[in-house]
């Protein structure tokens, strides 16, 4: 039941800090905050049974008629993401804190049930419920873009609704063709994760349902061709809902592959890998490129995203433990690393109101703890050994390496690619002829995050094996799950 | 347990200056940034006494299992044995006396918690580099130094000039890193570890020499080395690394840090055997290398600049040792030149700091007199680097590397005598700075004095630059062997001396390049200045004043078409492809919206034309 709870506080506290919202502003603030550390001990208990690679599992009749029930399980890779988010969470109620004053109620309610939604998300094993829970983390993100964004809110915001929701669709017809493909095979017809897991069908049908999975999955991972979308929404966005974007949304496409795209259609999937890999390095370079170009403050870490979440699909499609290692620590790391620079941008419009680099540059004088802050994620997110996102990448890379060394090796460029943006951004934004502004620097509260983050992320370069721990039984069990299907002959 | 501490304190010491947030005085930062290493080097001076005095030849210590998966186990590891002792000496001890040098040069900056909070992070980062156990726990320390010198290059953030440079350094580094990081992937996947100790046993009865295998992890390797230690073709950052303050030159761009390439090499060794084809690429590169940035030393007019070409053209010396196989005569040499050239660097700041911060040569003149501690300091130097016979230790690190290049004969004469032409160039180009700073007339006003945090260094170094070359001398002269026994369990029985004929020979040489440095700048300056400005000798000098033309090439090859695809794409046209979509959408609403004109004679007409194309079509099919 605790997984239940999991879901439910967050969606209450979002729900009670709108209906207190109008009347005291300051009210939903502490409302959120309350059911997300609430929500951390909940996590905790759930953890207290585990069986196999599964530490909690609750299945819930709901829509019997339709072979749909409320499904949900926790295993050691839902667990690291559903912290993820959790943490991530806290800092965006933190920092929005004096940033965001106008209808505070429904601004923490679209945040809560984003974040519900995405709880929801990485426990669902239902793939109905799976698919309602996508939808209800994405509808909110919507309206935070476009009543809390910045100027060209109403288009980022669009454009985002238009990608979740075309891509979405897809993965609705994907995943009742597979229903409909099971029932025919076995008679039964079922939305359960386990009983899909196997389902024999014709090679060209495997390959279609599981492209409109892929297709589905990219999108929100921002896999190029499928990224136009993030650096418009992430930019626009206002900062909680940048640092939930890139630190968490993104992280549910890299789930929803490694949950359902792969072990769902393991011959498919084997066969699409050397393409799924192509677009993975070439998101990194690519991505990369981009991000030197930019002008923006909040672009340039946008498109960096695309480049950092390049190396999560290639370790994907690698499919070795080290690769998908890398790929868990990667998300982690790459969700403090990106979350903690569009805090800073955020703190920066918040001072400045502007993002733009032919504005900035040279605050070192007057904003030394911003900028050495600034300093120090740029470095993290540039792939420095001792922090986490090195470790990341190297074990994407090492994995990716005895598979198709050429991937890696194109990749390994990645990490010079990442120097000159991340460099350039340290440059444009705090170095330089000294800039006089009559700005506070960064105070008590967003201290206490950035070292928050900073200590995580430290943690993650020097120490990751507990994480590693953590993830291994569900990796295993995932790897295994496509192999045996793979054993079981040819669809 | 106590081997940790000798990397603890400066990381300890750059945590607590990063934490103060600049609240300290001067004096209480200087205390705690330079205290840091001078303790560290005491503590490393009495580790390396225990262990001369112990019977084991290594020390290995394993902190914490960095990660583990399967069998991927790259461990947190401290290894100490003869290499990384010396290293770990010459670390610390320079170290110390150019922070303590530092803690009077940087008086008075606004950013002096800063750079020692840099300087501490980057000594720290050089004692993981050269005392780790693990290939991947060297890539710390190796990325590490890395990112503390791109720090300290950009220390003065208001110039953009100073953030470039610092951006090109670790860039064109991180180029090279690409190969290192590319051989731990082959070294792991091959070998199924990356303990450095273990590899070097089991690469020897895996592969043979000369497989593909050994061949690209050596050359792998060598891309790394050649990035980090400046050579060719990958040197152009570090003549631009001069924009940080003096004693960072002094310290990462000249004693240490430049000089990983080589320890990484020496470190390796056994996988350089195996691959012979890769290992005489060390050697030709580092010949070249020595070569193209002699004549570039010898052109410039900037103090730091001279310097700076100088260092890259001792490497190559070093990698030149390392290419014929005389690994300690390498490491002898890198010890020696950290003697030598951090003398030089810090004498050449001790003339800048009272010269106004001028770094060109030909505004100094007639310091000798005026400035008599950078003059004798800088003359120590010189003669140093410059080999002059028996009085110097650059004398006996230098002939150590020739008599190795000699030995073998055959093609390796062609080492040889690139390193022979060089070591005359060495003594003309440093003399002719010599002369034109410290002799003639003065043309800049000194000002100010030296406390005893500038004098004391300057002194150390001086002794050590003289007389720290005795632990190793040729048979002739006393047949010390002290340096040679003490890495001859790491790198086994040194190479043959050289012959008492090619001694004088060397020496000879070095003299003659006093000598015409001597007539030539001094004796007919003049004359030589009005000779050496007609066109062709002056497009000459240009093109060695400009490093050979490797920057021009550079921008004409990777920065610009970088450049220009980075702004053609700046709007990303993909993204085109979306908007695109979504115009073409709009158009259509536009067109098909104006069909809907609300009169009824317009849609009667539209209604008889599809009833026409739709009969037509039923009854023509």
């Amino acid at each position: 039941m605790m997984l239940l709870w999991l879901i439910l506080i967050p969606g209450l506290g979002g729900t009670l800090a709108w209906a207190c919202g109008g009347r005291y502003p300051d009210a939903p603030r502490w409302v959120s905050l309350g059911a997300l550390i609430l929500d951390l001990p909940v996590l905790a208990l759930a953890c207290g049974a585990p069986s196999g690679a599964w530490l909690d599992r609750l299945n819930l009749p709901w829509i019997p008629q339709l072979g749909i029930n409320f499904e949900l399980g926790l295993d050691g890779l839902s667990l690291l993401l559903v912290l993820l988010t959790l943490l991530l969470g806290i800092v965006a109620v933190v920092i929005s804190w004096s940033e965001i004053t106008e209808r505070t109620g429904f601004f923490h309610f679209n945040l809560m049930m984003s974040l519900t939604g995405t709880i929801a998300v990485f426990l669902a094993l239902d793939l109905f419920l799976f698919f309602f829970a996508w939808e209800v983390m994405l509808v909110p993100m919507y309206f935070l873009i476009a009543l809390w964004g910045h100027e060209r809110r109403t288009y980022a915001a669009i454009k985002f609704f238009l990608f979740t929701q075309g891509s979405g669709l897809l993965m609705l017809v994907a995943i009742l063709a597979l229903a409909f493909v099971h029932q025919s095979e076995t008679g039964v017809f079922t939305f359960d994760y386990f009983a899909l897991l196997g389902t024999k069908m014709a090679w060209s049908t495997e390959f279609w349902i599981m492209l409109g999975f892929f297709i589905a999955f990219a999108v929100k991972l921002a896999a190029v061709p499928f990224h136009s979308w993030l650096p418009d929404a992430h930019t626009e966005a206002p900062t909680a809902g940048s640092v939930i974007l890139a630190g968490v949304l993104l992280k549910t496409g890299a789930y929803g592959l490694l949950r359902f795209a792969v072990p769902l259609f393991p011959h498919a999937a084997m066969a699409f890998a050397p393409t799924a890999m192509l677009l993975g390095v070439i998101a990194i370079i690519y991505g990369a490129l981009l991000a030197f170009g930019q002008s923006d403050f909040k672009r340039l870490v946008a498109y960096s995203s695309v480049s950092h979440l390049g190396f999560v699909l290639l370790g994907i499609y690698a499919w070795n433990t080290l690769a998908l290692q890398g790929v868990v620590v990667q998300m982690l790391a790459h969700g403090i690393s990106t979350g903690a620079l569009f805090i800073l941008a955020g703190a920066l419009q918040e001072r400045l109101h502007t993002r733009d680099f032919a504005q900035l540059g040279g605050l070192w004088n007057s904003l030394p703890r911003l900028s050495s802050w600034g300093m120090f994620f740029a470095i993290a997110s540039l792939g420095l050994p001792g922090l986490g996102n090195f470790i990341g990448e190297f074990l994407v890379l090492l994995g990716t390496y005895q598979v198709k060394p050429v991937f890696a090796v194109i990749g390994a460029f990645g990490t010079v690619t990442a120097a000159a943006y991340a460099l350039l951004l340290v440059q444009r934004a705090f170095h330089g002829k000294p800039r006089d502004v009559a700005a506070p620097d960064l105070r008590a509260r967003h201290i206490a995050v950035m070292g928050a983050l900073a200590v995580a992320i430290i943690w993650l370069g020097v120490a990751p094996q507990k994480v590693v721990d953590t993830a291994a039984p569900s990796l295993a069990a995932l790897r295994a799950s496509a192999v045996t299907t793979l054993a079981d002959g040819a669809p | 347990m106590i081997l940790l501490l000798v990397p603890a304190l400066p990381l300890l010491a750059s945590a607590i200056l990063v934490l103060s947030e600049g609240r300290m005085s001067q004096r209480n930062i200087a205390l705690v940034g330079v205290g840091a290493v001078v303790l560290s080097a005491v503590i490393a001076t009495l580790i390396a006494i225990t262990f001369l005095n112990q019977q084991e030849q290594s020390v290995a210590l394993t902190l914490w299992q960095w990660v583990h998966i399967g069998n991927f186990a790259p461990t947190v590891s401290l290894y100490l044995d003869p290499l990384s002792l010396v290293m770990m000496l010459i670390v610390t001890i320079i170290g110390s006396l150019i922070l303590l040098y530092a803690a009077e040069f940087m008086e008075g900056d606004e950013g002096y918690n800063r750079f020692f909070a840099y300087m501490d992070l980057f000594v720290a980062a050089m004692l993981v580099l050269v005392l780790a156990g693990d290939l991947l726990a060297l890539f710390v320390g190796w990325e590490g130094v890395g990112l503390c010198s791109y720090l300290l290059i950009g220390f003065w953030y208001q110039d953009a000039a100073n953030g470039l440079a610092a951006r090109k350094a670790f860039i064109v580094t991180r180029i090279g890193d690409v190969g290192f990081m590319l051989a731990l992937f082959l070294l792991f996947t091959q070998l199924h570890t990356l303990q450095i100790q273990t590899l070097l046993v089991q690469a020897p009865n895996s592969w043979a020499v000369g497989s593909l295998a050994a061949t690209l992890t050596a050359a792998l390797l060598l891309t790394g080395a050649i990035g980090k230690s400046a050579q060719v073709p990958l040197q152009t950052w570090l003549p631009d690394a001069m924009a940080g303050p003096t004693p960072v030159s002094a310290l990462i761009h000249a004693a240490t840090m430049v000089t990983a390439g080589v320890y990484l090499i020496a470190r390796t060794h056994t996988l350089f055997l195996l691959a012979p084809a890769v290992l005489a690429a060390v050697g030709v590169i580092g010949t070249i290398t020595l070569l193209v940035s002699a004549f570039a030393a010898l052109n410039q007019s900037d103090i730091k600049r001279i310097l700076a070409y100088s260092t890259v053209s001792q490497i190559g010396y070093m990698f030149l040792a390392l290419g014929v196989g005389a690994w300690s005569a390498a490491i002898f040499h890198l010890m020696v030149h950290a003697f030598f050239k951090a003398l030089l660097f810090l004498a050449a700041g001790a003339i800048t700091m009272r010269l106004h911060h001028e770094q060109n040569i030909f505004r100094m003149g007639g310091l000798a007199t005026r400035l008599p501690l950078a003059f004798w300091s800088f003359l120590i130097g010189s003669a140093s680097l410059a080999a002059l016979p028996l009085i110097t230790a650059g004398f006996y690190s230098k002939d150590a590397i020739l008599a190795a290049a000699w030995a073998p004969g055959g093609a390796a004469r062609l080492l040889w005598l690139g390193g022979i032409v060089t070591a005359f160039v060495t003594a003309l180009y440093i003399f002719r700075a010599v002369f034109v700073v410290f002799f003639g007339t003065a043309k800049t006003e000194v000002s100010g004095r030296y406390g005893w945090r500038v004098a004391l260094p300057l002194t150390a170094l001086s002794v050590l630059a003289l007389v720290g070359g005795l632990v190793e001398t040729p048979p002739v002269l006393g047949g010390a062997k002290i340096f040679s026994r003490l890495l001859a369990p790491v790198f086994g029985a040194a190479p043959p001396p050289a012959p008492v004929t090619l001694i004088l020979f060397t020496s000879a040489i070095s003299l003659l390049g006093l000598g015409l440095a001597y007539a030539l700048y001094w004796r007919i300056g003049p004359r030589f200045a009005a000779w050496a400005a007609r066109p062709a000798i002056a497009a000459c000098r240009n093109f060695f004043y400009g490093g050979w033309a490797f920057d021009e090439l550079y921008h004409a090859l990777v920065v610009a078409p970088f450049l220009a695809l980075v702004r053609v794409n700046r709007h990303d046209v993909i993204d085109r492809f979306y908007t695109g979509i979504a115009w073409t959408c709009r158009w259509l609403h536009r067109r098909l919206g104006a069909l809907q004109t609300g009169q009824v004679r317009w849609y009667a007409s539209w209604l008889a034309a599809g009833s026409v194309v739709t009969i037509a079509v039923a009854v023509l099919r």
